[in-house]
């Protein structure tokens, strides 16, 4: 276990230099001269100079590409160019927001996928197990960023129910329709992955003989069938976490959420190059160890596979 | 094709693509007003007879840009796919094909590519090569290349092992032949299949790019940026947002359906436990 540990981490090492090497990439091929933004136009020849030596611009491609590796793993993703404030710094501050609307996503999008996935396998065939496998294709194919602006509309301005943006301090009822927006693609997903896995389960010769001997169905259900759907479960809610990131900014640009989604988004807006890079690489960094994660946690549950 | 008729999924997927296609095709003898003409004394007109999906804040009717921005989802979602698939078939192919090394580093290239979340790295190389509807190709192929370069090299790998391939190098023909006569047409059916299921979540991708003002730019009527401008003025003009939203999720509803029926017709085991696919 702990061998195959090391060596999925190894293993990440490669990943993660190549993320960096794509974001410098990205960073050396944008047109225009970085220290414009941050000098403006009005500048004499010396002092362009002068920033371009500061920053390093005047060397060579592969040394500038390696101080940017080194300053990547101290953590120093630079400054960003509208508020000189460290890149590093604003995203530390921003993610646990952005996680925490993660994690309330993901709790709904596993209590309402799992829960309606049940329902549809042991319905299978009925009116309402075809009902929620429409809803399913429907959460799939919705963009985000228009359910998000749905939801505003409905229970927000219609209705006045519930918060149109913000995070309102940390009170819970901001979380709600930011959270259903960006669980909504995963309740798709869990639901129909949690129907297949059931289906699948509740035709073998155990759950026959559970039954068989007089099992109460619910007993049959929850103990026998659910628990050894489990793993396919699990796997999808562990690989649409990259989902959750991306559709993160989408959803936190709809309700105004200041998170790390939106804090790339303003770095957009403003042409800001080492915000949006140092978020894109700082996503990519987050899946990854998350991926990490979910290899691990599925070794772990899963037997067979530990003894290959 | 009797199998594809039979089963209502499918149908019903085919039905919504190809009224869209038609749509985009004939966008210029439908439409009932010019998309981009301004006028201003209409804007912001709630739906009635006249303007069936009410208007912009430029006054311009939004029922006629939905017409016109099919054809920038369909355009950009096929094209880019297809850039995707191809990019994918070369490296997918010189990997499987070649092996050793080569398919190594192909190998660690395409792990690298999927370990960035998809929308993250398009924003990421669309903001490097600026807004506009050729960065929206570029931004999309390079991020769906590495999904399509893994299952042509798994494919390539097994049929690099069949008896005509091995027949075929016998006689002496080139790695190029063989490449292009032997595997190509084996392995371009099932890519293609796959390659067209991909077009929805590509015209998802294109939406959410121009939600975010980094694919087509305005007067152009993307879809994606009419639900962007109209969400400034969802407190008084809802049907802004609404409408064209709507466009997005029933072409893309289309193209999943299609999907789930097709998977179905190529793999009858599947079918009942998998019509809800994964």
């Amino acid at each position: 276990m702990l061998i195959y540990i090391i060596k999925r981490l190894l293993l990440t090492i490669p990943t993660l230099l190549g993320i960096a090497t794509i974001t410098f990439v990205l960073i050396y091929v944008i047109p225009g001269d970085p220290t414009s933004g941050i000098v403006g136009e009005r500048v004499s020849p010396e002092t362009l100079k002068q920033i371009r030596v500061e920053m390093g611009l005047d060397k060579p491609f592969h040394i500038q590409y390696i101080s940017y590796l080194f300053r990547t793993i101290q953590g120093d993703l630079g400054r960003s160019l509208s508020t000189n404030q460290p890149v590093s710094e604003s995203i530390i501050e921003k993610f646990p927001n952005t996680l925490k609307l993660a994690v309330a996503a993901m709790i709904i999008a596993i209590l309402i996928g799992v829960s309606i996935g049940i329902f549809a396998a042991i319905t299978q065939g009925s009116f309402w197990d075809r009902l929620v496998m429409v809803l399913a294709v429907f959460g799939i194919s919705t963009p985000v960023f228009w359910f998000g602006l749905l939801l505003i509309f409905i229970f927000s301005i219609k209705l006045g129910w519930l918060p149109i943006s913000g995070m309102g301090g940390g009170n819970p009822i901001y979380l709600i329709l930011p959270a259903t927006t960006l669980g909504l693609r995963s309740v798709a997903l869990i639901a129909r992955i949690t129907r297949t896995s059931m289906l699948e389960i509740l035709g073998e010769n155990y759950i026959r003989t559970a039954r068989a001997k007089g099992l109460k169905e619910h007993v049959v259900i929850f103990k026998h069938a659910l628990k050894n759907s489990l793993i396919p479960i699990v796997t999808i809610i562990g690989l649409d976490f990259g989902s959750y990131l991306n559709g993160s900014v989408l959803t936190e640009t709809v309700f105004g959420w200041p998170g790390l989604g939106r804090y790339a988004v303003e770095g957009i807006m403003k042409q800001d190059i080492p915000v949006v890079m140092g978020t894109v690489l700082f996503g990519a960094f987050v899946f990854v160890i998350v991926n990490l994660i979910v290899d691990i946690l599925y070794h772990f549950l899963n037997p067979k596979i530990r003894v290959k | 094709m009797k199998r594809i008729y039979k089963n209502k999924t499918t149908l019903i997927g085919i039905i919504i693509i190809s009224i869209f296609i038609l749509v985009a095709v004939c966008a210029p003898l439908i439409s009932p007003y010019d998309p981009f003409k301004i006028n201003l004394e209409e804007r912001l007109q709630a739906p009635d007879l006249k303007h069936l999906c009410g208007t912009d804040n430029l006054g311009r009717d939004i029922f006629s840009r939905i017409l016109y921005g099919a054809r920038i989802s369909l355009a950009v979602g096929t094209i880019a796919t297809f850039l995707a698939m191809l990019i994918g078939f070369i490296f997918g192919t010189i990997g499987g094909y070649i092996g050793g090394k080569t398919d190594k580093l192909i190998i660690t290239l395409t792990d690298i590519m999927l370990a960035f979340p998809g929308l993250l790295l398009a924003i990421g190389i669309a903001v490097a090569i600026g807004p506009g509807l050729i960065t929206l190709y570029i931004a999309l192929a390079a991020v769906g290349w590495a999904e399509f370069a893994r299952l042509v090299r798994g494919m390539v790998l097994s049929i690099k092992e069949q008896d005509y391939i091995e027949a075929a190098k016998v006689i002496g023909a080139s790695h190029i032949r063989i490449v292009l006569r032997h595997i190509l047409p084996n392995i371009s059916p099932i890519i293609m299949v796959v390659a067209s299921l991909r077009i929805g979540s590509y015209i998802l991708s294109e939406a959410s790019l121009s939600f975010l003002d980094l694919g087509a730019q305005p007067p152009t009527p993307s879809w994606g940026s009419i639900v962007s401008i109209g969400s400034n003025f969802i407190l008084t003009a809802p049907w802004f947002s609404i409408f064209p939203g709507i466009a997005i999720a029933v072409i893309v509803i289309g193209f999943n359906l299609l999907g789930d029926g097709l998977r179905d017709i190529l793999d009858p085991k599947l079918k009942g436990k998998m019509r809800i696919g994964n």
